[in-house]
């Protein structure tokens, strides 16, 4: 990390730029990847398996979800089928990035590899300040958010093996972390209607289906209701 | 470690296909050389702020609003988020304020 910055003082405009933007997910991340590997040496996983997890698999809830699955029975395709279920609205995601990453070039298939909610929420909100390419912009963004995940799972999973710490309800960073950025959307008075809707469909998903079957419900149901109320939304 | 080294990295592989199969499966359906459809396009400027919804909720899932504490710890840790963000328009304080009011709450008030 400190190469990286090194090389944007000596100047890379993108990453110059990039840098500050991401410097509330850095926060976030390092926070969760910490929790993160505290949570995985608790389970007796040390931090370069947080660390593999962190690199490969890259996604904040499943990787949380994936400390049950270590430590019940070894079920591949039940983990694969969970892993998309968990993920499934990084669908969503592309679908709102097909503009925005079009003619991306070399860089596009990491974006596309790295692209995680908080890393979705930034790119979807910034654009690059004058002279700085959108591409280099976008990797610097994606880069620098998946290095604070990496380095916050080492982190926390060296500091979770040399000592112990209980940390019960640290994971409500992750709430906290949605609840403001959907408050930064809340901002754009445009965005209020579709707020509501994924609040309300979401809940209503959660009340019928119950709590480990309401993501795709949900999904199912947002879609319906943005495609329904397409007239009256279309601003 | 309840799995052997070799389950372990098999399982991670396989949580890896998953994440990266929802990554890519837009860009698969809607290539780079081809307009998506006016419809698409519509989703891509409204689905923001619907997931951020969704992600909200997703994280309340396992709360238990029949019994107590009927959800105050989380209510009153988001309650905090909200001021806080309101107040200070730091990302965070913002968090870092609400998480810690709510473990506390869970250690010390709602026991």
């Amino acid at each position: 990390m400190e190469q990286i910055e090194h090389m944007g003082r000596r100047g890379n405009p993108a990453l110059r730029a990039a840098f500050p933007a991401t410097i509330p997910v850095m926060t976030g991340y390092l926070c969760l990847g910490m929790a993160y590997g505290l949570l995985m040496a608790a389970n007796g996983y040390g931090p370069l398996w947080a660390l593999l997890m962190s690199l490969l698999v890259f996604g904040g809830s499943i990787q949380y979800v994936a400390i049950t699955l270590l430590t019940t029975a070894f079920a591949p395709v039940q983990a694969l089928l969970i892993s998309i279920m968990v993920n499934a609205r990084h669908m969503f995601y592309g679908l709102s990035l097909l503009e925005k990453y079009r003619g991306m070039g070399k860089v596009r298939p990491f974006l596309i590899f790295a692209l995680t909610d908080e890393t979705y929420s930034l790119v979807s909100t910034l654009e690059p300040p004058a002279g700085v390419e959108r591409k280099d912009f976008y990797f610097w963004i994606s880069l620098l958010d998946y290095g604070y995940w990496a380095v916050g799972s080492v982190l926390g999973g060296v500091i979770g093996s040399v000592l112990t710490f209980d940390s019960t309800g640290l994971d409500f960073a992750l709430t906290a972390l949605f609840v403001v950025l959907f408050m930064e959307q809340w901002k754009h008075a445009e965005n209020r209607p579709a707020g509501v809707i994924g609040l309300v469909c979401t809940g209503v998903s959660l009340a019928v289906f119950g709590a480990d079957n309401l993501v795709i419900p949900a999904m199912v149901l947002i879609l319906i209701v943005l495609l329904g109320g397409r007239k009256k939304l279309c601003i | 470690m309840h799995l052997t080294p070799v389950e372990t990295l098999i399982t991670i592989l396989a949580l890896a296909a998953g994440v990266q199969l929802t990554r890519w499966l837009p860009f698969w359906l809607f290539p780079e050389s081809k307009q998506p459809p006016v419809i698409v396009t519509y989703l891509g400027r409204v689905l923001p702020a619907a997931m951020m919804g969704l992600l909200v909720v997703y994280c309340l899932k396992s709360v238990a609003w029949l019994a107590a504490p009927h959800g105050a710890p989380e209510l009153l840790g988001i309650a905090a988020v909200v001021v806080l963000h309101k107040w200070k328009d730091n990302v965070l304080l913002s968090i870092a304020g609400g998480t810690a009011l709510y473990m506390l709450l869970i250690r010390v008030v709602f026991v």
